[in-house]
């Protein structure tokens, strides 16, 4: 029999077999999709850079021996008690309800092995973290779920929280199966309903408001405290140059990669900008304002090795934060769990549905049993590692720059391997001296 | 972002106490703005005259014999004061438009105009800039003040408010609008155009259009709750008085106090703690999406 | 201890950084001691974050925060209040005698914020187990978001009265302009007249406890559930 020819089966790019699981779901349910972590699409990013490095024009460091000092003091600017960490690696805003008690004291625990700082999140601070954290920074957020004055004062920094990377303008609505008795009581809410958070803070709007704000807390807690305001990677230059004038003493600067603990995933992938495009706007503000070095500058989203730590410091930050990668640190998406995450329809390294609080590996619930799956020592020691060997990195490469102290990195250490990301961080294309851009071509 | 007062007399011998009052209310606004202060105050009129208040970076220069030159342009007689970087030409009214392509011409900067208006703005501290036009000595029937950290758009001159699109009219703002930018395309189509980037001089170019449209003030501040979108506190000033809405959400802040001698509004009470007899004045907060006018 | 010996701290020639540190110290001492406050000419941050008993009198009106964060002292304002008066209180008694601005009371968890004259906008938005009581009129989206505690207006509520509320209870004598979303009117039990009449007398309130209407939340939203998605 004769067959006719036929071209072989082909899928839409527009309507990808993705695309068309997401408009089955949304048709089945009716609410838009809900879920963890940052941005997943490809954005330009600290990949596409590389270090110069020293030979003849400039002199490295020799390892081991030639001192590249790693510190950073945070809150040099009003603040009588101003932080000081041994890395320029902190670990991000992560709120207890979101990550469970253990995984809080595993946080802590890392960190203030390390020498650096841990950040409460949105549902108050634990005894867990304030007990096993060195250095703690409490958040203070639209919701002000268990604000209290105690913890304000019992804290070492305290960081509004305006905006966030994965959701820049957005609140969020955080589904009720992880509101157990110990969260809901926290939050003064009753357990097991959804919580929607508010997207602006509620007593005040807008930089001329949370100037006064500023000035209460600082009241309440005797011009101690170093004041964070932690913003989105949404229009970078105003933002920063606004928060400077309200009144920081840090700013936290969270690109689009940066992850969260629920919200809607049009919101994650569709809003803010990528994290290396985020830098040299945000230093271009404090450079024009006087105030770069002076009010410090923490980026975060999308860090995971110390190559991007330096990337980052040599576009301008004094520090950055992580909080998807000390998650990974602790054993999150672990490929010893990828038989459980099957069963949850997923795989090692996609699993993201850490509102449903059935994370196998222990650290996105409040599932008792999961929990225990999680022990804080050893998860803390993995951490402690890790931002060992991000710091270990990230000195590496200053030395190869001639560097004695990670600060010293510039954007001149830099070229680019792409015209995006040349233009985004407006460092040379490689094997050029020209970027998109660039004033005066 | 920033803060706003308004002050308005409504005893005529107050009128010398104009500029001082107003200048304190200006200078307590000074942490809602820094970056530049702004003031629109309704002074002296004389018949048949305008006066056009411009500015320049080089006043020495482009103030010497500028009545002189002016009134060579327009052919009729042209009075000059110069007040630092700023003068107030006064001529004939017939003779405005002609004046002002004129001025525009020679490269100055039109801040306003009107029959008593006189509109000074420019960057720094409100005391640097009050001090520096002899604001406390002004005396007049009502003025706005605005102090500026800058949102979008640049910290300049032509940044700072009060922003003048018709003659006597001027309007600062608290906030900051959201769609500006379609507006002022859509303003464009219309022939309207605005001198900067800012969001505020929209909301006023807005006005004007609708009020030389044929609507009234008050049928022009209604209107931008409905085409405005974003977050304001505008408070506009006329030949005779002074208007006041806030947007629906209203989330910026607003006060008003009124007493047998005045009417006064600002961003926060702190501006009226030197005003007289504030301890037994009316004072209240404008609804959300609510249009109110003090007119003599 | 009589009220002529109290010290006063004059705003006129204290800063604010020395007045607030001063009360702050007294409140912490649990001396219950009584400080007057006078020029306070509308000044931001006054008698925050006290901590223990102390009774502050402010003569005239403040600005933004006062009293913010309180605990346990008992603030009064012989004057009107500005934005966020007794935010986030946690317990103790403000009094306002003139008027409070927007979000009067807001996320508090404790105490009592007695406002004598009328609250504008935002009041108790996000309250969290504070009472307000409202001798006056409140303004609109008020109790916005409200969790716990208890909100009594005497006078009229504005627009959006308890949007996506929680488990606060509201109550309000006059009219209420309209109610947000997931609010309703809700029977007033037995339990809610003798905590009303309790609220009543301790803000030294003319009114009775059954001239009022109850408003809670429907509870509604407390689950997705798509035919709700119309009041998100």
């Amino acid at each position: 029999m004769d067959k006719t020819p036929m071209t072989e089966p082909r899928q839409s790019w527009t309507f990808s077999n993705s695309i068309n699981s997401e408009i089955r779901r949304a048709a089945d349910t009716g609410i838009y999709d809900i879920r963890g972590g940052g941005a997943k699409r490809r954005v330009p990013h600290f990949d596409d850079l590389l270090f110069l490095g020293a030979s003849m024009s400039r002199y490295p460091l020799e390892g081991y021996r030639e001192k590249c000092d790693t510190s950073v003091t945070l809150g040099t600017r009003f603040a009588k008690k101003p932080i000081e960490l041994k890395i320029p690696v902190t670990i991000a805003g992560m709120s207890f309800g979101a990550l469970s008690g253990h995984a809080k004291e595993a946080l802590g625990r890392g960190a203030s092995m390390a020498g650096t700082s841990t950040t409460t999140g949105d549902g108050g601070m634990t005894e867990e973290e304030r007990g096993h954290s060195e250095k703690l920074v409490y958040q203070y957020l639209p919701s002000r779920y268990g604000m209290n004055p105690d913890d304000l004062r019992r804290a070492d920094a305290i960081e509004i929280v305006v905006g966030q990377g994965a959701k820049p303008g957005g609140g969020g609505m955080l589904l009720g199966q992880k509101i157990t008795e110990r969260v809901a009581g926290m939050r003064d809410l009753p357990v097991g309903i959804d919580q929607r958070s508010a997207c602006r803070h509620p007593d005040w709007t807008g930089p001329d408001d949370l100037e006064i704000k500023i000035l209460e807390i600082r009241e309440i807690t005797n011009w101690e405290k170093p004041i964070y305001i932690k913003v989105g990677g949404a229009r970078p230059y105003y933002d920063v140059a606004l928060a400077c004038k309200a009144g920081a003493d840090v700013i936290v600067l969270d690109g689009m990669q940066g992850g969260t603990a629920a919200t809607q995933d049009v919101f994650i992938e569709h809003v803010g900008q990528p994290t290396l495009a985020c830098i040299r706007p945000a230093v271009q503000a404090l450079q024009d304002l006087g105030l770069h070095r002076e009010v410090q500058l923490i980026v975060s989203g999308g860090i995971r090795t110390g190559a991007d730590v330096a990337k980052a410091l040599a576009l301008g930050a004094d520090a950055v934060a992580i909080g998807t990668a000390a998650l990974v640190a602790l054993g999150d998406n672990d490929p010893k769990w990828e038989s459980e995450y099957n069963k949850l329809g997923t795989t090692t390294g996609a699993y993201d549905d850490w509102h449903e609080g059935r994370d196998p590996a222990g650290i996105t619930t409040q599932d008792v049993e999961l929990m225990k799956r999680l022990d804080p020592e050893v998860a803390g020691r993995k951490l402690r590692n890790y931002l060992n060997v991000l710091t270990l990195e990230c000195q590496t490469l200053a030395r190869a720059c001639g560097h004695n102290h990670v600060h010293n990195l510039e954007p001149e250490d830099l070229c680019a391997l792409t015209m995006e990301a040349a233009a985004m961080a407006q460092v040379p294309l490689a094997g050029t001296n020209w970027y998109p851009g660039k004033p005066g071509f | 972002m920033c803060g706003i007062v308004g002050l308005f007399l409504k005893k005529d011998e107050m009128r010398p106490q104009l500029g001082d009052l107003l200048t304190d209310m200006l200078i307590t606004m000074t942490d809602r703005g820094p970056d530049s202060a702004g003031i629109a105050i309704y002074g002296d009129e004389a018949e048949g005259s305008v006066k056009i208040t411009v500015q320049s970076d080089t006043p020495a220069e482009a103030f010497a014999d500028l009545d002189a030159a002016v009134c060579a342009a327009i052919d009729a007689p042209v009075e000059i004061k110069v007040v630092d970087t700023h003068a107030v030409l006064t001529l004939p009214e017939a003779k405005e438009a002609e004046a002002i392509a004129f001025l525009e011409e020679k490269g100055l900067r039109i801040m306003g105009s009107g029959a008593s208006m006189e509109i000074y703005k420019e960057v720094g501290l409100p005391k640097d800039v009050a001090a520096r036009f002899g604001l406390r000595a002004m005396g007049g029937s009502h003025g706005i003040g605005h102090t500026r950290m800058a949102t979008e758009s640049a910290v300049t001159t032509m940044g700072a408010h009060p922003f003048s699109t018709a003659d006597d009219q001027c309007l600062v703002h608290n906030g900051s609008l959201s769609n500006h930018n379609q507006m002022r395309r859509k303003l464009a189509k219309k022939g309207v155009f605005t001198r900067s980037e800012n969001d505020t001089e929209v909301g006023a170019a807005y006005i004007s259009s609708r009020i030389a449209e044929g609507a009234s003030l008050g049928e022009a501040l209604e209107g931008t709750l409905e085409d405005l979108d974003g977050f304001f506190t505008f408070v506009t000033g006329t030949k005779n008085g002074f208007g006041v809405v806030r947007d629906p959400i209203a989330c910026k802040p607003a006060v008003m106090a009124e007493t047998e001698d005045y009417v006064a509004f600002a961003s926060e009470y702190r501006a009226f703690a030197d005003l007289p007899g504030i301890e037994t004045a009316r004072v209240w907060e404008p609804e959300p999406a609510t249009v109110y006018f003090w007119e003599r | 201890m009589a009220k002529d010996m109290a010290t006063t701290l004059d705003m006129a020639t204290t800063e604010l950084r020395e007045v607030n540190s001063t009360l702050q110290a007294a409140a912490k001492s649990k001396a219950n001691e009584q400080y007057v406050i006078t020029n306070a000419r509308g000044s931001h941050a006054m008698a925050c974050g006290l901590d223990g008993p102390l009774n502050v009198v402010v003569k005239g009106s403040t600005g933004y925060y006062c009293a913010g964060m309180n605990k346990e002292a008992t603030v009064t304002v012989e004057g009107s209040a500005g934005p966020g008066v007794a935010e986030n209180m946690m317990s103790g008694v403000v009094t306002i005698e003139g008027d409070a601005s927007q979000y009067a009371g807001a996320t508090g968890h404790g105490g009592l914020l007695n406002i004598k004259g009328n609250a504008s906008s935002r009041c108790g938005i996000s309250m969290k187990g504070i009472d307000i009581v409202v001798h006056g009129n409140i303004g609109h989206m008020s109790a916005f978001m409200a969790q716990k505690g208890n909100l009594v207006v005497l006078g009229d509520a504005g627009d959006a009265l308890g949007d996506s509320l929680y488990e606060a209870r509201l109550f309000v004598r006059g009219n209420v302009k309209s109610l947000g979303a997931d609010c309703i009117e809700k029977e007033m039990r037995p339990e809610h007249l003798e905590i009303l009449k309790e609220l009543l007398e301790k803000a030294g309130a003319d009114a009775k406890p059954e001239e009022f209407k109850r408003y809670g939340s429907a509870r509604k939203l407390y689950n997705f559930n798509i035919d709700h998605a119309d009041e998100y």
